[in-house]
């Protein structure tokens, strides 16, 4: 049987995964992604994949027992505040809901499932934008993350598979769920390119965290000054995900696609347009063809801003996979517009290109932009060194 | 918190005849800077630095090497008025004495005992740790004058909102009249505590926007 191209894994069940109706982390922006993407004729009833849940077996590549014995208490409203509190659970940020173990493991499932396509060669690529949670920890839920998708998905993989694997993390936040999994794994490497966390959470992520043990050099973080424009932010992104690469040879790219980079999100303070998460996937894609035999898998991530930012950053994964980017001009499709604009908190966009809103003059530009290229210099020295003597 | 908190308990010692060679191993194997120089029964009479041993080993110009030199013993070399940390001193005392004397190591002892040893590295360590990003956390800075009080009022923001403060520093503001109270707080979402804190009109010192006159700033 022949590779298909890609697959989009979804169903309505994901868009359980859902905190309360004012939690800034909604499931509207992949129902609105989803529908952008049938609206404009790029994603057909063929192409999408129904996840299934994972199973607790597979939850617990990563997860401790105790902490998926606790999210399911508190599916069925039986987990004691006290108990919760101790699992990152019960908090402004990940309060407890209704079958949240269900919903949590559905999304997992989804991550799952694009790693089998792919990697059983039925698809070249696969995308589940409903994952994404970077922030899940061993036995701990943080920053609106339950379980951890990419890394129960990523264990698989390296259990399964015994795959070389990329972990590319391009949202605002710090990766640092997947991050501290394979800290001391020289077969998983782990870029995280994110805001400083001077202010922002979760804090880490410093050039400075690069792996432990046999996996030290298998960690790089790029922490990038609050306001860093596209072209900054571009410039890191590729000469770092190229380097890497070149070091790494994965045999596989998992790319978590948060899209809260964006000037107009409004938990960070980045000032980047949608031409950077146009061109996040394209060099994903590019790199898994170079290196991988087009082995790629996409998860979403965070995002917060749902109406203007979030369906048409997520629509450029998709359409990259899926080599549809030309659709991805002028008008945005009417019959889209009309079934959401009544609905939408901010006025949605008329066209793909970003008319409506431009980003403000950022005072202290040069600086930015200097110091970031200082920060890339910094984080990629340890591999340009081994890169050298692999040439002598 | 105390030295001994932070005190390093291997302090990977030598005794007064062992040679200047394997002080110079040691440092090397261990990556030291200091060794505590020490009798048999762990009184501790002695310190040497990696600059004594510089000094005494051969030069880099010099193929000849100082073999009867690097078999002395290691009481040619060492200081023996040794700077010396009680287990109990405060890590604050320890560090502004450390900065004094300009030295960058000091042993523990108890009666002269060695016990453990402790470096610049290990106060930095302590700093990072004190500033706290070990745990996921926001950073949210707030400006207020130095009068009592503040602090309490700004902490009942978080408490009403029901998020979690994993540590806080409060620094001088570079205006005297001022402080800056630095919280690390464990939500991903801060909008709402900025907001109260801003409707009760404190002074966000950190995140803030730069004057963009534009969209970005809501």
């Amino acid at each position: 049987m022949t590779r298909q191209h890609a697959a989009f894994i979804f169903n309505e069940k994901q868009l359980a995964y859902k905190f309360s109706d004012t939690h800034p982390f909604s499931p509207t922006r992949l129902r609105l992604t989803v529908d952008l993407l049938k609206s404009l004729g790029a994603l057909s009833a063929e192409e999408i994949i129904s996840p299934r849940k994972a199973t607790d077996e597979e939850i617990g590549l990563f997860h401790e027992k105790n902490y998926m014995e606790a999210v399911k208490k508190g599916s069925v409203g039986q987990l004691p505040a006290g108990t919760a509190a101790n699992y990152g659970l019960g908090t402004d940020d990940t309060p407890v809901f209704t079958d949240m173990h269900e919903a949590s493991a559905l999304l997992v499932g989804g991550t799952i499932q694009a790693v089998n396509e792919v990697m059983e060669e039925r698809f070249e690529h696969a995308a589940n934008l409903g994952g994404g949670l970077h922030h899940g920890f061993r036995g701990k839920a943080s920053g609106f993350c339950i379980y951890n998708d990419s890394a129960i998905a990523i264990r698989h993989l390296r259990e399964h598979y015994d795959a070389r694997v990329l972990y590319i993390d391009t949202d605002a936040h710090h990766g640092d769920g997947v991050q501290w999994a394979f800290y001391d794994d020289p077969n998983v490497m782990t870029l995280s390119i994110h805001e400083t966390g001077r202010y922002l959470f979760p804090g880490t992520g410093a050039i400075t965290e690069k792996g432990a043990g046999q996996g030290y050099g298998f960690t790089f973080n790029l922490p990038l000054e609050a306001f860093t424009e596209d072209e900054s932010f571009l410039a890191c992104y590729e000469i770092a995900v190229k380097e890497i690469c070149a070091f790494f040879q994965p045999d596989v790219i998992v790319s978590q696609n948060g899209a809260d980079a964006h000037f107009l999100d409004p938990l960070t303070h980045l000032a980047t347009t949608l031409k950077t998460f146009k061109m996040i996937p394209k060099i994903a894609h590019d790199m898994a063809h170079r290196y991988c035999n087009g082995k790629w898998i996409a998860v979403g991530g965070g995002g917060y801003d749902i109406w203007r930012v979030i369906p048409r950053a997520w629509s450029y994964v998709w359409l990259e996979m899926s080599d549809q980017t030309s659709l991805a001009t002028g008008a945005l499709p009417n019959e889209w517009r009309k079934r959401w604009s009544d609905k939408a908190v901010d006025p949605l966009p008329k066209y793909w290109e970003e008319v409506e809103n431009t980003v403000p003059d950022i005072p202290r530009r040069p600086e930015i932009n200097e110091k970031n290229a200082e920060t890339l210099d910094k984080s990629l020295y340890y591999i340009r060194r081994e890169m050298k003597e692999m040439q002598k | 918190m105390n030295a001994e908190d932070i005190m390093r308990r291997n302090a990977h010692p030598l005794k007064g005849d062992d040679t200047i060679e394997s002080a110079v191993d040691l440092m090397e194997k261990e990556r030291l800077r200091h060794i505590p120089i020490i009798e048999n029964d762990d009184t501790l009479i002695g310190i040497i630095s990696d600059r004594d041993v510089r000094d005494a080993r051969y030069s880099i110009f010099s193929d000849k090497r100082l073999d009867d030199i690097l078999q002395k013993p290691l009481t040619t070399i060492m200081k023996t008025e040794v700077f010396t940390v009680h287990p109990l001193d405060f890590v604050a005392d320890v560090a502004s004495m450390l900065s004094e004397k300009r030295i960058n190591a000091a042993p523990v002892a108890v009666d002269d005992k060695l016990i453990g040893m402790i470096t610049g590295r290990d106060l930095l360590d302590t700093l990072v740790q004190l500033m706290g990003a070990d745990q996921p956390s926001s950073q949210i800075e707030v400006k207020v004058s130095n009068v009592s009080g503040q602090l309490a009022d700004v902490a009942a923001v978080f408490k009403d909102h029901g998020i979690n403060v994993t540590s806080m520093l409060i620094y001088p503001d570079k205006q005297m009249a001022y402080q800056i109270l630095a919280f690390r707080i464990q939500t991903m979402d801060a909008r709402k505590a900025i907001a109260s804190l801003e409707d009760k009109g404190y002074e966000i010192a950190g995140p803030t926007m730069p004057d963009m006159g534009g969209p970005a700033s809501s």
